[in-house]
């Protein structure tokens, strides 16, 4: 975990952030540090609690326990600080159907008291070329489709400038295109400075677009931090298949890893599922050295320098270890995820 | 930056083709009204609702008897609608939760949306009034009005006193509104809070009805609604007026405070 910093560079920052429905608790005891300037990713199963904690954070719902910190600004005291520079989307986008893509945008700026009644008519126009709406902008939202809503939606969120960003999952609904535009509109307006907080449950989309990311389940907060660290960065294995176990190991060792002869051929925890290992062959799982965490993707760090793939195979075949596999493999997002929350298909209560 | 949403909240409410239709509908009233007093033989005196047996001799009588026609049921149903769906209406919609993020503040939003509703209380007896005026105009002659004390006022003043009653009504539904207004905040589902409004306006008036509930008529909203005979004397006689405007006041402050202190503790969570 990145040492978090001092309160003011955190976007968002809550501390035993709790929500409770009756008996259930929604969200549970939540801690979230979200750095200034990230893209934030959200992650978590249905009904893990996303959209509770962006109701809480908004000011929608109040929390039943706990605090929180948005832009600098104790929640829910400073409200109406802190609310004109957040833009939303929670739960979907939600219009009057009876008026224009435009209008609903006009309704919407008329609510807030920063939005001018003199720039508005140019912001709606910004924020729907932003979003590629331009053309259905005189349309009723009735008439418009899943996809054309969650732009306007997006939209919505991109009336005036923002510093926080809240997308409670923005591309729902979206076609291939309209998820790379929102892709690239989230980088787009973190190049600009502003903080994204994104919930989703797309692990790649959020692996494509997030610097950091944190994981909910069942209420709780299971893991946060940057991506590398998510991913596991130092979770690299080398996966090795030959006849010599002893001799491979012996090798292997010397370099510094850690070695686990694995009959099953087991991953590592939070591993990928190994294949069958080819007739009598052993597997070896050899890991880089919970001390040597830093080395680049890609490379093993032994007890000297970090040694590279290539070298590895280099020294087995010297040493006469029968090379039959050898594979390089490093956990992803969606590995930790399903070991965090849970491979089930049922909802958590 | 309030008006700047009240002038929003306006447009929403005009552009509605649901309020068009209640204000046709309204308008309707009238009309049938006039037009069935016109193709029927004269009307016995006393019979059928109060001045509808003036109105061949003055068509500014339409006005007159189409608002105490719509007094006990058709004013309350529209009211009913445009106070219950205030809040109600943008929660089921979800867009309750833009409008608070973006951020309209709840204290506000909660003013501009019983303005809205206040200014459709004036509108709905003034759209009675005028085209019951109109049609009356147009179906019957029309000219100086001999008012329930005997006086005769010309017809201009008669214009005015007509207006006066809408205003009267306007007024007296003022207290009805508030009470939709809280109802709508205890709800997502628009129509229940419609429904729920207008039901109490019935039952006010059935209440109001029963001489064994003397001692609760003073404070039921609906008391002074049809007491607007006042108006139609020379000089005028303010008494009702401002009795109705004291209990319209009372319910306005007490289900304001209750809507206020409901709204402000809400968990949006449509
Ligand atoms: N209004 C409510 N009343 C009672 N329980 C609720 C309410 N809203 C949400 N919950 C419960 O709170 C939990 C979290 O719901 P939430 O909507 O925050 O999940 P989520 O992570 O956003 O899920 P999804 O990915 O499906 O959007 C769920 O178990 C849900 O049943
Ligand atoms: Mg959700």
């Amino acid at each position: 975990m990145s040492a978090p910093g001092p309160a003011a560079e955190l976007s968002i920052e809550t501390k035993g952030l709790t929500k409770r429905f009756g008996q259930q608790l929604a969200v549970d005891d939540v801690d979230l540090a979200v750095p200034k300037g990230a893209v934030f990713g959200f992650l978590g199963p249905n009904g893990s609690g996303k959209t509770t904690t962006i109701r809480l954070l908004l000011g929608l719902a109040a929390a039943t326990g706990g605090s929180m910190r948005v832009l600098g600004e104790e929640m829910p005291g400073k409200l109406h600080d802190v609310l004109p520079r957040v833009g939303a989307l929670v739960e979907g986008p939600a219009f009057y159907p009876f008026l224009s893509g435009a209008a609903n945008l006009r309704r919407m700026d008329a609510a807030d008291p920063y939005g001018s009644a003199s720039t508005r008519h140019a912001r709606v126009q910004s924020a729907l070329e932003r979003v590629g709406l331009t053309h259905a902008a005189d349309k009723k939202v009735r008439a418009y489709s899943l996809g054309m809503k969650q732009r306007l939606g997006i939209a919505n969120a991109l009336l005036g400038p923002r510093e926080l960003l809240v997308l409670d999952e923005p591309t729902n609904g979206l076609d291939p295109q309209g998820t790379r535009e929102v892709r690239s509109l989230v980088r787009s307006l973190a190049a600009d400075g502003a903080t994204v907080f994104v919930s989703s449950h797309l692990l790649a989309e959020v692996e494509q677009i997030c610097t950091h990311a944190a994981i909910m389940s069942a209420g709780r907060l299971v893991a946060q931090g940057t991506l590398a660290e998510l991913r596991g960065a130092g979770q690299a294995w080398i996966r090795v298949l030959t006849p010599d176990p002893g001799a491979a190991a012996h090798v292997l060792t010397g370099l510094g890893l850690a070695v686990i002869l694995s009959p099953d051929g087991g991953a590592p925890p939070g591993g990928v599922r190994p294949g069958t290992p080819a007739g009598r062959d052993a597997v070896l799982v050899a890991t880089r050295r919970a001390d040597r965490q830093t080395a680049a993707p890609g490379e093993f760090a032994g007890a000297g320098e970090p040694v590279a793939p290539e070298a590895m195979v280099a020294a087995l075949v010297a040493a006469g270890v029968r090379v039959r596999g050898f594979a390089t493999e490093q956990a992803s997002l969606e590995d930790r995820f399903v070991a965090l929350t849970g491979e089930g298909f049922d909802v958590v209560q | 930056m309030t008006g700047g949403l009240l002038a929003s909240e306006l447009g929403l409410l005009f552009r509605r083709r649901r309020t068009w239709a209640m204000l046709c509908a309204l308008a309707a009233i009238p009309i049938l009204i006039a037009v069935a007093v016109r193709v029927s033989s004269a009307v016995p005196a006393g019979r059928g609702p109060a001045f509808l047996d003036r109105i061949t001799q003055n068509g500014l009588f339409v006005g007159v008897t189409a608002m105490v026609v719509s007094v006990p049921l058709f004013l309350p149903l529209t009211v009913g609608v445009v106070a219950g769906d205030t809040i109600a209406g943008e929660a089921g919609q979800g867009t309750l939760r833009y409008l608070l993020v973006a951020p309209a503040g709840r204290i506000r939003l909660l003013l501009v949306k019983y303005g809205g509703a206040a200014v459709f209380v004036v509108v709905a007896p003034l759209v009675v009034a005028l085209a019951g005026a109109g049609i009356g105009a147009a179906l019957f002659p029309v000219g100086p009005v001999t008012l329930l004390s005997g006086d005769r006022i010309g017809t201009g003043e008669a214009l005015a006193r007509l207006l006066l009653i809408a205003a009267y009504l306007a007024l007296s539904l003022l207290g009805l509104s508030a009470i939709g207004l809280f109802i709508s905040t205890l709800t997502d589902v628009p129509v229940g809070a419609m429904a729920a409004t207008v039901v109490l306006s019935v039952v006010s008036q059935v209440l109001d009805a029963l001489p064994q509930l003397d001692w609760l008529h003073p404070w039921l909203f609906s008391h002074y609604w049809l007491d607007f005979g006042d108006l139609l004397r020379q000089p005028v006689s303010w008494e009702s007026f401002a009795a109705n405007a004291v209990l319209q006041g009372g319910y306005v402050a007490v289900f304001g405070a209750l809507a206020y202190g409901r709204f402000i503790t809400k968990d949006v969570l449509s």
